[in-house]
Formats: C-alpha cells, sequence, structure tokens
C-alpha cells in the first residue's frame, strides 16, 4: 500500500487515490485531421513498462486532483511527484 | 487416572487460580497462564490430532506459532467456534473446549489411518496423479476424503463477537519482544521516537526470560534475572506503546504493516460479550525494527514425527516457563549446543535426562563439560535411525554416523524414552522481511538465509538476522540502532556479556537410516505428510524448480506454511540436485504469518455497514406506502408500489396506464446532478456533448449524449441552463461518480484554459416527476401563480418558482414521452414536495410509479437507457441517433473515432425494434436472435435489450441490438428459446406516439 504525497494535500494513503495510466499523452489539437493509424496510436497504445513510468494519478478521495508520478514498476519506489503542466524530472 | 507432570511453581503459572476445560470431550485441569498445549502435556496428553494425508497420529511439537501438528478446533458446536487453531497459542480459560482436528471417528481411533499403512500408493503428486483419472474417480473418493480429510470445521452460525480496525501512525515499530526488540524498543522510546513495540506472546521477554545457561552473563546476572529488569524499566518509559497478543500478518510497501490484536480470546466466555475480540492495526511506520527472531529447526530422520517428539527449546520452555516435564524418559538429539541447555534445564529440575545423542564428533564449551560432568550419557557421532510406539513414543534406536554422513555403521543401540529433543539449529524468522519486498542471502557458514540489506526505512536485529549469541546480539544491535535511529549513544555501550562459546557445527539436512530411504518416513512437512522420499522422488520425476517441488509434494503448504521443515526441504533438493543453497532461492513466504479470522480482516464493515446505501429523501414515503425496491448502485430506489397483492406485473401494467391516462409520479432524486458555472461553460459542454449547446438559451433544457473518447457511449441526460455562465447537468443515476470524474479529468489535465467549474449536487437536490395528460393541472394546484401555458412554459424549458415558501428549480422534460415536469427541490423539503403532489393529485388518481414502470414507458416510446441498450461498444449511429451528432462542431470527445473505419462498418449491431408475431409472448432481456433456424453453427445476429409487455400498447415489445439491424426493418427474425423458437419482426424502436403528440397534449 503506497503512501503517496499529493503535491496538494500531502501524504495520504494509496486508497484515497485512483491511477490513471500513462502520462504525458495529449489529447491531440486537431483530431479530425489524423489518419486513423495516428488516432489509435492515441487512442489505444499504452506502455507497460517494467522499470520507471511516468503515471497519472488523482486524489480522488481527497482535492480530486490529478497529478504526474514518476514510479518504479518493479519495486513500485515512487521517484517524483509533480503537478499536471509541470515539466517531469529528467531521468 | 492421569500423570501430573507439573514440576515445579512457576511464575508465569498462577497455580492458585486453577481451571478446568475440556479436549475432546474429556475434562482437565491447568492453572491460569497455561496455553492449552501445556496444560495437556501437564495431563501427559501428547497425542493431539492426525496428520493430513497418512492421519499418523500426532502430537504438540513446539512451543509457538510455528506448531504444524497441534491444530485444533476451539469451542466446537457452538457460534464461537474457529479452526485450525494452535494448541500452542491458545490461553486457556474455565470453560475452554477443544477438539483434534483432521480425524474421524475419533483421534484414537482413526479410520484415515488405514492410509498409513497403505502409504506406498500415496507418493508425492498422489492426488493429482489419481484424482485426476478417470474423472469419474473423484465423485467415489469425494465420500470418503471429504469426512477423513477436513482441516476443521467453520461455524454455522453468525459470529457473536465485534472486531475492529484502527490505524496507527508511529516514528518506531519493533516487532517481536524479546532481547533485541526490548532493546530496540527501549532505545528508540528514550530517543524521543514514537514507538510502537508489538509481540505474538502475552508476555514480554522470547525466550530470554527462562534462559538460565550459567555460564552466560548479562551485566553479571542470568540472561532471565536481567531481562525481566529491563521488562520492569520498559514499563515507565515514556513514548513507548505496548502491545501483546499482537502478531503482525502483513508487511507490506512504504512500511505499511497489518497487525491483529487479539483482546478476549483468552477470557473466559461471560468476559468476552460485548467487547472487541480482535482488533486489525493498520500500522504506518518511519521506521520498522524487526525482531522477529528465530525458529528452531527440527532434524530429519526415520519416523521423526510420533507424539512424543519435539523441539528441545520447547521442551526446555515448557519446563521453565510452565513448570511442566514433557516426559519421564527424556532423550535428546542435536547438532549444536543448545539441545545441552535444554537437557541441563531438565536435569535441574530433577527429571530424568536419559542420553543425549549429539551427530557431532564433539564439543568443547563449558554447557556441554557440564552435562557430562552431571552424567548425562552422550553418544558422539551418532544418529536416529528409527522409533517406536505408535500413539506415543516409546523408544528410538541409533547407530554410529559414517565421516560424510550419508550412512551409519556398526550395532545399532536402543533407548526407551517417551520424549525426544530435537535440535537442528536455528532458522531466522525472515517471513516479514521478505513480504516487505526486500531479498535473501543464503549463509553457508550458519546454514540460513538472512536478510541481505538494512535501509533507513528498516532493519533487521538478534537473531532474525543472524545473530544468535547474546555477544553478537548486543554488539551488532548497538550499531544498527546508533546508524537507523541517528544517535550517538545508547543502554547497549555500558553492557557487559560473558557467554559460554560453541565451537562446533554439524549440519546433516536428511539423516542416514540403515534402512533404504525407501523403507523409512522422515517428514519434512508434519502436517501435510511431506517427507525426504517425496521430495526426491519430484526431483527424479523432472521438477527443479523450489516452487513447483512445493505445489507437487505439499510441501509447506499447510496452515502452518512450513515454518520448520521448508529450510531441510530446500537442503535436500540442494543436496540431490548438486546445486547450492543460496542458488536455489526459497519459496514465497506470503501473509498472512498466521491465519487471521475473516472477522479480523472485514472488522466494522458487516451487516448494514457492509455496503453503503444511498436512500431519497422520499424514502421513507415509499416505505410507508409498501414500495418495493431495486438496487441501483448504491442507491435504493422504489421499483414497484404493489396494492392488494398485487403481483409484479400487476402494478407496474396499472401504474403504466395510470401514468399515460392521467398522472404518475416517479421520484428522479437519484439522478447525478453536476453544477457548472465559469465564462467558458458553453464551450466545455459544447466538448464533452456531441450536439450542439452555444446557442442553448437561458431558461431552456437539451438533452445530451456523451461519449467516450473511442465513440462509445458513455452516459445522456438533460442539461438546463440557468443563467448566462451556470448549467445544471442531469447524468444516469449510476453514471453520476465516473461522468464528473470524467469531465474534472478533462478540465485539469486537456483543457486547464478554460474557466468552468464543477459541483456535484446530487444530494442537495431531490427530485419529483410529475407525469401524465393531468400533470399540468396538479402544478397549477400547487403553484397558482406560474403561468403554465405552452407559450410561457414550453416543452424543454425551465422556471424557477415558488411552492409556498419553498424555492423549486422546474424542468418541463419527459422520460416517457408524456407531458411531464420535474420539480427540484432543496433535499430536506423533498418529502414534504412529494405530499403536496400526492395530495393535489389525489383528485386525479395521481399514481406513484416506480423505476420499472419508468423503464417501461420508455422503451414505448424507443428511449434508451445507458447500460441497458448500451453496453460500451455502441456509437450514437449504431442506436440510431444520428440525428444528435453535430456535423458542424469542430470536435467533441469521441468525435474522430466516428470515422474509423472500424465504427463505419454497415454490419456493426445497431438498436431496433422487435415486435412478436404472437403480441402476448414478451421475450427474455438477454435472449439471442438469428434469421436461420437451420443453421450450423447458428449465427448469433444480436440479442435483446429490454423486453416489456405494453398496456398501453396491450402488445409485447422489445428493443434489440441486431447485426445490420438499420437495414432491416420488416423483416422476419428468429429468437430460439430452450423449448420453441419465437418469431420476431424487426421495427421502429418508437412504439408509442411516433409524433411526439402528447408531449405538448
Ligand atoms: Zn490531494
Amino acid at each position: 500500500m503506497f503512501l503517496i504525497n499529493c503535491p496538494y494535500c500531502g501524504e495520504r494513503d494509496q486508497q484515497e487515490f485512483k491511477a490513471g495510466g500513462e502520462a504525458h499523452i495529449e489529447r491531440p489539437k486537431q483530431p479530425t485531421e489524423l489518419s486513423d493509424d495516428e488516432w489509435a496510436e492515441y487512442l489505444f497504445m499504452r506502455k507497460n513498462i517494467k522499470g520507471v513510468q511516468f503515471e497519472r494519478w488523482n486524489h480522488a478521495h481527497g482535492c480530486r486532483k490529478w497529478f504526474n508520478m514518476v514510479r518504479d514498476t518493479s519495486n513500485d519506489e515512487i521517484k517524483a511527484i509533480y503537478k499536471m503542466g509541470e515539466k517531469p524530472p529528467s531521468q | 487416572m492421569t500423570k501430573n507432570l507439573r514440576v515445579k511453581s512457576s511464575e508465569y503459572i498462577d497455580e492458585t487460580n486453577r481451571i478446568s476445560f475440556k479436549f475432546n470431550g474429556k475434562t482437565y485441569h491447568g492453572f491460569k497462564g497455561d496455553t492449552l498445549a501445556s496444560a495437556l502435556l501437564a495431563n501427559d496428553v501428547h497425542l493431539v490430532g492426525r496428520s493430513f494425508k497418512y492421519h499418523r497420529p500426532r502430537g504438540i511439537m513446539t512451543s509457538g506459532s510455528e506448531e504444524p501438528n497441534a491444530i485444533v478446533q476451539i469451542n466446537p458446536g457452538n457460534n464461537r467456534t474457529e479452526p485450525n487453531v494452535r494448541a500452542t497459542e491458545v490461553e486457556i480459560y474455565e470453560g475452554l473446549e477443544a477438539s483434534s482436528q483432521n480425524c474421524w471417528p475419533s483421534v484414537e481411533f482413526d479410520i484415515g489411518g488405514i492410509n498409513n499403512f497403505l502409504s506406498p500408493f500415496f507418493p508425492a503428486g498422489f492426488y493429482y496423479k489419481t484424482f485426476m483419472w478417470p474423472a469419474s474417480f473423484w465423485e467415489k473418493y469425494e465420500f470418503f476424503i471429504r469426512h477423513s480429510a477436513g482441516l476443521g470445521k467453520s461455524p454455522t452460525s453468525s459470529d457473536p463477537d465485534i472486531y475492529d480496525h484502527r490505524n496507527i501512525h508511529c516514528d518506531v515499530l519493533v516487532v517481536g519482544a524479546g532481547i533485541s526488540g526490548i532493546l530496540a524498543a527501549k532505545n528508540s522510546a528514550k530517543n524521543n521516537f514514537k514507538t510502537l513495540l508489538v509481540d505474538e506472546k502475552n508476555e514480554l521477554g522470547g525466550s530470554t526470560v527462562f534462559e538460565n545457561n550459567e555460564f552466560n552473563k548479562i551485566n553479571n546476572k542470568t540472561p532471565s534475572e536481567w531481562i525481566k529488569k529491563e521488562i520492569e524499566e520498559l514499563k515507565n518509559i515514556k513514548n513507548l506503546e505496548i502491545k501483546t497478543r499482537t502478531s503482525v500478518a502483513a508487511y507490506h510497501q512504504y512500511n505499511y504493516l497489518l497487525a491483529r490484536e487479539n483482546l478476549t480470546d483468552h477470557l473466559e466466555v461471560k468476559d468476552k460479550t460485548n467487547k472487541i475480540r480482535q482488533r486489525l492495526l493498520k500500522i504506518r511506520a518511519k521506521k520498522v525494527i524487526l525482531a522477529t527472531g528465530a525458529l528452531e529447526r527440527p532434524l530429519i530422520f526415520n519416523n521423526n514425527d510420533r507424539p512424543g517428539i519435539m523441539l528441545s527449546s520447547a521442551i526446555k520452555k515448557y519446563s521453565e516457563f510452565y513448570g511442566v516435564a514433557c516426559g519421564s524418559k527424556n532423550v535428546f538429539f542435536t547438532n549444536n549446543d543448545s539441545a545441552y541447555e535444554s537437557a541441563m534445564s531438565l536435569y535441574n529440575k530433577g527429571i530424568n535426562v536419559e542420553a543425549i545423542i549429539d551427530i557431532r564428533e564433539q564439543s568443547e564449551s563449558k554447557i556441554v563439560k557440564k552435562a557430562k560432568e552431571v552424567g548425562i550419557k552422550i553418544y558422539w557421532s551418532h544418529s536416529i535411525v528409527d522409533t517406536t510406539g505408535y500413539k506415543r513414543l516409546n523408544s528410538i534406536s541409533i547407530m554410529k554416523l559414517s565421516n560424510d554422513g550419508t550412512s551409519v555403521t556398526g550395532s545399532k543401540i536402543s533407548i526407551s524414552c517417551d520424549c525426544l529433543g530435537v535440535a537442528g539449529g536455528w532458522t531466522p524468522a525472515v517471513h516479514l522481511y521478505t513480504q516487505s519486498g526486500n531479498k535473501l542471502k543464503f549463509d553457508e557458514e550458519k546454514k540460513v538465509f538472512l536478510p541481505n540489506q538494512n535501509t533507513s526505512e528498516q532493519i533487521s536485529v538478534g537473531s532474525c538476522s543472524g545473530d544468535f549469541k547474546i555477544d553478537e546480539i548486543i554488539k551488532n544491535l548497538n550499531q544498527k540502532l546508533k546508524d537507523t535511529l541517528n544517535i550517538n549513544e545508547t543502554d547497549l555501550d555500558s553492557i557487559k556479556v560473558e557467554i559460554d562459546h560453541e565451537n562446533s557445527k554439524r549440519n546433516i539436512w536428511l539423516l542416514p537410516s540403515d534402512k533404504p530411504l525407501g523403507k523409512t518416513k522422515p517428514f519434512v512437512d508434519y502436517q501435510n505428510d511431506a517427507t525426504a522420499k517425496d521430495i526426491k522422488l519430484a526431483l527424479r520425476e523432472g521438477f527443479r524448480s523450489i516452487e513447483h517441488v512445493k505445489r507437487y509434494t505439499t510441501t509447506g503448504m499447510g496452515t502452518d506454511q512450513g515454518k520448520l521443515g521448508n529450510m531441510h526441504a530446500l537442503g535436500i533438493i540442494a543436496d540431490t540436485a548438486g546445486v547450492k543453497m543460496g542458488e536455489l532461492g526459497t519459496t514465497t513466504f506470503r501473509p498472512p504469518y498466521t491465519p487471521l479470522t475473516f472477522g479480523t480482516i472485514v472488522g466494522r464493515n458487516v451487516g448494514k455497514f457492509f455496503d453503503i446505501f444511498r436512500r431519497t429523501p422520499m424514502n421513507d414515503w415509499h416505505v410507508e406506502n409498501k414500495a418495493e425496491f431495486e438496487n441501483v448502485g448504491q442507491w435504493k430506489r422504489a421499483w414497484y408500489y404493489p396494492i392488494n397483492g398485487e403481483t409484479m406485473h400487476q402494478a407496474v401494467q396499472r401504474e403504466s396506464k395510470a401514468a399515460r391516462e392521467s398522472a404518475g409520479i416517479l421520484d428522479a432524486s437519484t439522478l447525478g446532478k453536476i453544477d457548472i458555472q465559469g465564462s467558458d461553460a458553453s464551450e466545455f459542454l459544447n466538448r464533452v456533448y456531441t450536439n450542439a449547446w452555444s446557442k442553448l438559451a437561458i431558461g431552456k433544457c437539451r438533452y445530451g449524449l456523451m461519449l467516450n473518447e473511442d465513440g462509445m457511449v458513455y452516459d445522456d441526460g438533460v442539461t438546463t441552463r440557468l443563467g448566462e455562465n451556470h448549467y445544471i447537468m442531469t447524468t444516469t443515476t449510476g453514471g453520476a461518480a465516473n461522468v464528473l470524474g470524467k469531465l474534472e479529468d478533462y478540465l485539469q489535465t486537456e483543457w486547464p484554459e478554460l474557466d468552468v467549474y464543477l459541483t456535484s449536487v446530487t444530494d442537495h437536490y431531490a427530485t419529483a416527476s410529475l407525469c401524465g395528460p393531468n400533470s399540468k393541472k396538479i402544478l397549477k394546484k400547487i403553484i397558482p401563480d406560474l403561468d403554465l401555458s405552452d407559450e410561457n412554459f414550453p416543452h424543454m424549458s425551465f422556471k424557477e418558482a415558488n411552492i409556498g415558501s419553498i424555492q423549486c428549480r422546474i424542468m418541463r422534460i419527459s422520460f416517457t414521452g408524456e407531458h411531464s415536469y420535474e420539480i427540484n427541490v432543496q433535499a430536506s423539503y423533498g418529502k414534504d414536495l412529494w405530499k403536496k403532489c400526492m395530495e393535489a393529485g389525489q383528485e386525479f388518481n395521481i399514481t406513484p410509479y416506480g423505476t420499472e414502470t419508468m423503464h417501461l414507458l420508455r422503451a414505448e416510446k424507443g428511449f434508451i437507457i445507458v447500460g441497458q441498450d448500451t453496453d460500451g461498444t455502441m456509437t450514437p449511429i449504431d442506436l440510431q441517433m444520428d440525428w444528435i451528432v453535430s456535423k458542424k462542431k469542430y470536435d467533441f470527445i469521441g468525435k474522430r473515432s466516428l470515422y474509423r473505419s472500424d465504427t463505419m462498418r454497415v454490419d456493426r449491431k445497431q438498436l431496433v425494434g422487435l415486435l412478436t408475431d404472437d403480441p402476448n409472448i414478451v421475450l427474455e432481456e438477454g435472449a439471442q436472435i438469428v434469421s436461420e433456424l437451420n443453421q450450423s453453427p447458428v449465427e448469433m445476429l444480436g440479442h435483446v435489450t429490454s423486453s416489456y409487455f405494453s398496456p398501453n400498447l396491450k402488445k409485447s415489445i422489445a428493443l434489440a441490438v441486431v447485426r445490420g439491424g438499420k437495414d432491416m426493418m420488416g423483416k422476419k427474425l428468429f429468437v430460439p428459446m430452450e423449448n420453441k423458437n419465437i418469431n420476431v419482426t424487426v421495427a421502429n424502436p418508437v412504439f408509442y406516439d411516433e409524433k411526439n403528440e402528447r408531449l405538448n397534449a
């Protein structure tokens, strides 16, 4: 059970949070300009890395804010947490 | 008449407090402070159970939670009964009853014992090999197996006890209150760390409280004298919370640990009532100090499982702590010095020690010399090759070990005895350490797996980290405490230790016998009857992975999870396969360390607290008027209102007619309501709904369909524009929370530039939906000053009004196709509103209707229910709702996906109406639809999603999704059922008032 440091509330138990999949996949600004393949890339394709992964998390049972997390999926170490819109830490 | 083996008074046993208890129906006596095991042993009862496969008689083997054999059913037959409890952990109380498990009809005469004689036919993998084929055999065996091989009985009536959960946050958690744990906790608390010390036993001090080896001294005192003073001092330390009878079950990531605190299990029944029985502690610790100790290992030799064969350390504990002699003629069998301590402990109390069998060639330590001096016979380089005694050990035979330890030589010596203490060395209890996600390393010299690392958040100290001698423990503990707590001085700096050094070790995982292995029974896992033979067989059959061998032989798969024998299993595999133990690794140690009750796990979340119910403000009225309820998400919704013993069908038919002929009223409070404000609110709605919102006038309502980005219908509902920058959105009852979540996600992550604020107001408003041709007249009676003319208040528009002094929002919208109003008031006025409507509607025979009638009425109109007529694979086009998809808007959620090749396929399943040729037959929802009956395999075209008998149309109607259904209007199809084929015709899904004339009537 992770202890997650919400950037707005501080350390809280994992059960207050919801995971939201891979981070930094921006919704295309002009979807209608995209080919089926390009749209499918945005819509369906997600990485599932064993190792360091950038993820979206939501403090669903708290401030309800979305934020980003860098997590090593092999040992669940949370390496960084940063707000939406902030630059990801360089690896 | 049973023997009394109580040998001396013990300060932990209150001999003035005599307690009677029953075991297998017979009454025995013990004292306050006894465990069930110590009290039985004091009564010379060793035989307490039968093994799982061969039903061999088994006795008490240990004195703690690692016990494999003495597994009992507590309080059989009443609602507090509990199976699989270790007799070594049960503290006795007046009136306690316990019985043996896994024996039928009784522990003394067990019919399954015949398996023991059939054991050549029960090799490793027996159950896999035999019962897999032929399949019909299983049924024949099942009766026999279910009767003779059960592990206890679960209670048949509800649990009378209360359970609880508690969250604990601390700076330092110390697990285990032996010498290391006590010193760690003391120094942590003294340095102002908020410290929690837990131990599974009811007394602190671990094995040190009965450590009386005269050659070991701490500050010139025997370890037992010294630790008692330390324990006394603990009680006055601030910042330190101590919890005994508390077993840590699981160690999760981020120092999150679950522990079970036992509060009433040791109390008499009259003192258990209305108290919390067990509490699950959810502990978040900044630092964890594991001081979980070590478990003594047995030795693996032929027939090493007879009642009377015990761990040497257990014999010492029963003698020193409980004042109980486990036998009158004792022998020890060892590979290290600790058995000599146990032997001397018995000797010093005047209990007969016949001999010590030692597989080593010699040992020069002081305690060994002392044993020699007092005249205990020691057989060096000898091993036990066999034992006798069916229900109780009565002799052992020993022979000289060869130099390489693989065979025995010379003549056989038989020694008569009734108790054998076995000492095979110590296994660090690393279970919690590995649960936390860390790796083990193998120590070739000590022959143990040890924690591979300490971190700033977690350290292992004492014997669980491989330090078995007091001097090592103190020295290493001191350094680890200084490092992890970041302190310069500790109490340990001034501790002076003298110890009796052990100078000889020998380890043989499987001891030889004079008989070939195939003719012997060297048990490795006592509870599951796995022998060394089984393990070797598994290797011969090609199993290599330790995890596979475990499952194939069932080694380590009992309720004790192989706490005693796992190391031997690994050792035997390593020796046989010629690999190093360190390379082999271990099986996974899974939580819980000791079994947990379901009660502890669920805590207070039982009965009405098991799941949350949401009730509307009008709920009381529905209950008073005998509504039947259905669960919709967490909501309890009125389903229908039967009167005069009506069936559901009758009630729904009556309610549906009344709503169309005069007036009906529905409690619609459960619909999700989201208040949307901000200067970009209109733009936001444009992006989340498929249709256009910019031009919606203030005071007007519009139906919207929300898609997922994949183009599939996600939710629907009516949204009303309350002001220039203010809307109220309704969602489906079940979708409310998810819709809010999805909208927040887009606002925060994709469109943070939009000035929009969302607030869930579902619970803030109560909603009564008034419908039918007389709804207007009823509303007029309630709010006489509101102009209800079509000009002032047309369909799909909104008014604010007052009912008396209650403010309300009224939307003229309809889910039934009738002229209707949704009246919203502040939730606390919901019941008043409802009553006012009922009162005003009385002259029009206003009829309350529930969700079933609502579904029927909307199906007559062909309105979809998201989640019933859709299933996450339906686009608006599939639903024949092209009209709601804006062609002009540049983008909205899901738009691009509507033009994917897959979503544009013409043979997708599409929503259609279905009419049965026989109007009285009502199709089953979920029934499959086909076009050919004589095809094989038959091609499924789709299925029925909604189906009702319409009282207003006087015929059966259905909605269905059918492949290519859009172009099948009028086509004859079939719904094949179990006993008949139903002929149906594809129809327009709008069955009633296609021109919407009634909306404006
Ligand atoms: Zn937060």
